[in-house]
Order: C-alpha cells, then sequence, then structure tokens
C-alpha cells in the first residue's frame, strides 16, 4: 500500500500562495525593466532601453562601482573575522567575557539599523576620520561578521570533531589540524559566508547613508534619492541588474554547500 | 588529556581578533551614543557641544561632565511628537508580528510535511528573497501599488473597483512591505523547530484517538513555541526600528520612530537628539534583545 501523502490540501494551498507572495513582485520588476515605455505602467514592448541609459549613467555607474569595491572589502574582512569568531564559540570552551562575546555577535543581527549607523558614525566623528569609501567598509564588516559567524559556526558544530582529534592524536599541533583538516571541511561555509556577507554589503541603505561622506554615494543610497521622487523605469533596470548578479552569487553559494554537504558525508565514515 | 581539550586552548586566541573588533565597533561606539544623548544642540560641525577628548586628560572631563544636560530627555518626554513615534512603532512591530506569524506558521507547517527531498529545495525557495536586496524588494512594491501600478490596472480590469485606489502612501502599504519583507524571518525558525518534532508524537496522538485538529492545537503547536518565539523576536526588534519600509511605503501623517530619528539627524542636523531617540529605542529593546540573546545561546548549547 502507498504511504499516503502527509500533505493536505490546506498545505500545498499556503506553500503555493506563499512563494507567489514572495517571488511575483520581483518577477514583476523584472519583466517590466524591459519595458520601452517610458510611462512605466503601459507596456510599449520589449526594450533595452533602460539598460543603456543606465550605462551612460556617470553617478549611477560610480555609485554601482563603490558598492562593489565595499562589498568585495568588507566581506573579505568580515570572512576573517566571522570565522575567527565562529571557531572561538564552537571551540573554545568557557574563555572569559565568552558571554558578552556571543551577545556582540547576536545583538547586530536583530539591532535596527539606525541605531547601529547612528553609533557608528558618532565614532567615526570622534576619531576625527575621514568619511567615506573606508568608515563604511568598516561598518558593514561590523555588520556583516556576524552573519558570518552564524553560517560557519552552524557548519563547525554539525562537523565530527573526532577528525581534528585524530590530526592531533597522529602529531599534529593544533593550529596544524586546523589549517590542514578543520579548514578543508569547512571552506564551503566559508564561501558561502562571503557571499551572504557580500550581497549585504551591497544592500545596506541605512548604515551606509550614516557612515558614508559627501561625494562617496553607494547603489542603495542613489537608487533611494532617485525611488524617492518617483518611480523611474532606469531603476528597475538597475533593480534587474542587481538581481541577476545576485542570482549569479545565489547559485555559488548554493554549489558550496551542497559541496559541504557532501563532504561531511564522505569525511564521516573514516 | 583528550585532544579536545588541547584543540580548545588555541579556539580561545581566536577570539581576540573578532572580539576586539566588536568592543571597538559595536560597544564603544553606544558610549558615543549615551555621551552625544546628553550634549546641547550647536549649530557647528558636528552640530553637538561639548566635545571632549581623552587627549586633555582628565581636567576636561570633569567640566565636560558638568556640561551634561538632561535636556534632550525631557525635550522628548515633553514632545507629543515623540512619544506618539515610539507608540506608533511598537503598535506597528506588534501588528507585524502578528500577521507573520498568522502568514508564515502556515506555510513553515506546509514546508515541513513535504518529503525530505523536497524541503530542502522549499528552504532555499524561502532564503533567495532574504539574499535579494531589500530595498529592491520595497520598490517592487512601489511599481505593483502606486497610483497607475500594476494592482489598480487588475483591479480596474476586472471591474472591481471604479476609480484607481489610493494604496501608496497608506498603512496597508507599510503592512504589505513589512510582511512581505520579514517572512523569511519567520518562516525559518518555524520551519527549523518543526521539522525536529518526533513525527512519532503525533501519531501516538492519533492512535490514542485525538482528531487532526487536536492533534495539532495540543501536541504540535505547543512544541513549536520556541520557533514562535524565535520568529516573533526576529521580526518585532528589527521592525520597531524600521526606516526605509514606512519611509517609501507609508503616507508621512504619523512617523515611525527609525524615521523620526531619521529626520532629525539628516533633516534638522540635531545629532543630540537624534542620539537621545536612540538611547531610548535601545532601552525599549533592551527586554527583547536579552530575550534573544538567551534564545540564541540556549539553541548553541543544543547543538554543541
Amino acid at each position: 500500500m502507498p504511504k499516503p501523502s502527509r500533505l493536505s490540501r490546506f498545505n500545498v494551498a499556503s506553500l503555493s500562495l506563499g512563494l507567489a507572495f514572495l517571488y511575483l513582485p520581483i518577477l514583476i520588476l523584472v519583466i517590466y525593466s524591459f519595458n520601452a515605455s517610458r510611462l512605466v505602467t503601459v507596456w510599449g514592448g520589449w526594450s533595452m532601453r533602460w539598460y543603456h541609459e543606465f550605462f551612460n549613467d556617470r553617478a549611477m555607474i560610480d555609485a554601482a562601482w563603490m558598492s562593489l569595491r565595499v562589498g568585495a572589502t568588507s566581506a573579505t574582512v568580515a570572512t576573517v573575522l566571522g570565522t575567527l569568531a565562529a571557531v572561538a564559540l564552537s571551540r573554545g570552551q568557557g574563555f572569559r567575557g565568552r558571554m558578552l562575546f556571543s551577545g556582540m555577535l547576536y545583538a547586530p543581527l536583530v539591532m535596527p539599523e539606525v541605531i547601529t549607523g547612528l553609533s557608528l558614525l558618532l565614532l567615526f566623528v570622534a576619531l576625527d576620520a575621514e568619511r567615506g569609501f573606508w568608515t563604511v567598509t568598516i561598518a558593514h564588516t561590523t555588520l556583516t561578521m556576524c552573519f558570518v559567524a552564524v553560517v560557519v559556526q552552524s557548519r563547525l558544530v554539525s562537523l565530527d570533531r573526532s577528525l581534528e582529534e585524530a590530526a592531533m592524536d597522529l602529531g599534529c599541533d593544533p593550529l596544524r589540524a586546523f589549517v590542514m583538516v578543520t579548514l578543508p571541511l569547512i571552506a564551503p561555509a566559508v564561501v558561502a559566508g562571503w557571499l551572504l556577507a557580500f550581497t549585504l554589503s551591497l544592500d545596506d541603505l541605512v548604515i551606509a547613508s550614516f557612515t558614508t561622506g559627501p561625494g562617496s554615494a553607494t547603489l542603495p543610497i542613489r537608487i533611494y534619492s532617485e525611488v524617492r521622487l518617483g518611480v523611474k523605469p532606469e531603476i528597475n533596470a538597475i533593480c534587474t541588474l542587481v538581481i541577476g548578479l545576485i542570482a549569479v552569487v545565489i547559485v555559488i553559494a548554493s554549489l558550496a554547500s551542497k559541496l559541504s554537504s557532501d563532504r561531511g558525508e564522505s569525511a564521516a565514515p573514516l | 588529556m583528550s585532544a579536545r581539550r588541547i584543540f580548545s586552548r588555541p579556539a580561545r586566541f581566536a577570539a581576540i581578533a573578532p572580539y576586539v573588533w566588536m568592543v571597538l565597533f559595536f560597544l564603544v561606539p553606544f558610549a558615543f551614543v549615551a555621551k552625544i544623548s546628553l550634549s546641547q544642540t550647536a549649530i557647528a560641525q558636528p552640530p553637538y557641544t561639548p566635545v571632549f577628548s581623552l587627549a586633555e586628560g582628565w581636567s576636561s572631563l570633569s567640566e565636560a561632565f558638568a556640561a551634561l544636560s538632561l535636556d534632550n530627555f525631557r525635550l522628548l518626554l515633553s514632545d507629543d511628537l515623540y512619544l506618539a513615534s515610539y507608540l506608533r512603532s511598537v503598535i506597528v512591530a506588534l501588528t507585524s508580528t502578528a500577521i507573520l506569524l498568522l502568514i508564515g506558521y502556515p506555510i513553515a507547517y506546509g514546508m515541513a510535511r513535504l518529503p525530505k527531498r523536497w524541503q530542502g529545495i522549499a528552504m532555499m525557495l524561502v532564503i533567495i528573497p532574504f539574499w535579494t536586496s531589500f530595498l529592491i524588494r520595497i520598490y517592487a512594491w512601489v511599481n505593483i501599488l502606486q497610483h497607475d501600478g500594476l494592482l489598480n490596472q487588475i483591479l480596474l480590469a476586472l471591474h472591481l473597483v471604479s476609480t484607481p485606489v489610493v494604496w501608496l502612501s497608506t498603512d496597508s502599504a507599510m503592512y504589505v512591505g513589512i510582511v512581505y519583507s520579514y517572512l523569511p524571518f519567520m518562516i525559518l525558525p518555524l520551519f527549523a523547530t518543526l521539522t525536529k518534532l518526533e513525527p512519532a508524537l503525533e501519531e501516538a496522538a492519533a492512535d490514542l484517538g485525538a482528531t487532526p485538529r487536536e492533534i495539532f492545537w495540543l501536541v504540535t503547536f505547543p512544541l513549536s513555541l520556541p520557533g514562535v518565539g524565535a520568529g516573533a523576536l526576529l521580526c518585532f526588534i528589527p521592525i520597531v526600528g524600521e526606516f526605509v519600509i514606512p519611509d517609501l511605503l507609508a503616507g508621512s501623517k504619523s512617523l515611525m520612530i527609525g524615521q523620526t530619528l531619521w529626520l532629525e539627524f539628516f533633516t534638522n542636523k540635531d545629532w543630540p537628539v537624534a542620539s537621545s531617540i536612540a538611547v531610548v529605542l535601545l532601552a525599549v529593546l533592551l527586554l527583547p534583545l536579552l530575550l534573544y540573546d538567551r534564545l540564541q545561546r540556549r539553541q548553541l548549547e543544543e547543538s554543541r
């Protein structure tokens, strides 16, 4: 007798409605970015017009370039710091200030961005730091390293510890055991952490608005100031490009995490 | 001595760099917020007095303390605008969290009942929007909800309304935006709790004669409460301080506290008042933040 499905009609309906709700608005945005008409709501046939407009918009290109640089730099620093934090949280037992440490790593995940942004700005002003690329990068690193720590930590916790212990029983010192055994095993999670940090940085409006200086607007800051003036078809095109970039990032990240689980399984019987 | 113990000692050293970073760029900045919230507004750059620097030594410190004032907090209390702002933020956050729970729970429940290999795909589909830009997703709704937007076109075409409905700059638009943006944050912790539930428990309840409805309310739902708590906190805390969504989708008649802070800072250039708004906001959020921290830590200890 075939096993009866556990899914009720209600389950199916809520799942499909939920997913439609999550995806339809993005889909509509992407479709309208190819609209030839200047009026956002009138369909004038397919066109690449707004993409041309974007690539000729010097200020937008500058902002996009700034965002990409901030994203790449802050994601790299955040990945190093976040991975270290994850190792300390999952492997270092009971060190002094552990409570404060984990609290500081979890709080930024939910802290309203206006508070984080304002507080960092006041610090930079007090330090008399010139606001621009580096202040935004530091701010984004602070936020995103917490996400990296969470992603890497969940991988570390599920990792079979006997692998590291075996390496040390065979004469590795802890550092060597970490570099030779642990790091390759958590590498996919580290990659996923970097990608998440990168997209979060690319996305942030509030913290960047507080911490940037004149003349160095990021892409979300530019988009926001345009959107406040009303819907412009060019913005649809930019948003579609960003969505495309993020889609590529997600594919890489999911490949990495697939690799991660495959490797975890093959490594376990050893 | 076990290898585990040996490994744990150098692992602690890994904490040093991120620890220093977080103290410097997360903890210390709060001290500056607290300090400037006690300062006077000035027309200068930066727009506040007194400026104190540790370089001037301890004598200036006592002077600086003497110059501190509670004026900004008195202002927050005396002007109804601020109280109304805080109140609105908490009410909006509570309402949104309730809606999110009502919408998110059935979705998470449906996901948890999918066959194992479909669960991964469903989870992926819920996570992807979380990766996609927040601002872009709100903007997508501006497209749909504006006066001659898609929603009004559809409603007009179906003859459900005779004139375009004003959606944008209303509270309903804001709630749609909030629910849309935070739905993954509600679904994921719920799903995580629901998948961990032992199916044998539900089967046992069924064997003992419980109806599906009884099984859900007497077994499944009570056991999923940790997930409900995590999801609710994960949504409630950031929504209270939300800026982008109410700014782009809600009207400007009544502001949420994130908008008021933004206005004081960027438009009025009143940094001390903006700082004191942040201090009070933090105080409002302290209890939920501590709850959230405890929940996170318990989860970490359980998975170790």
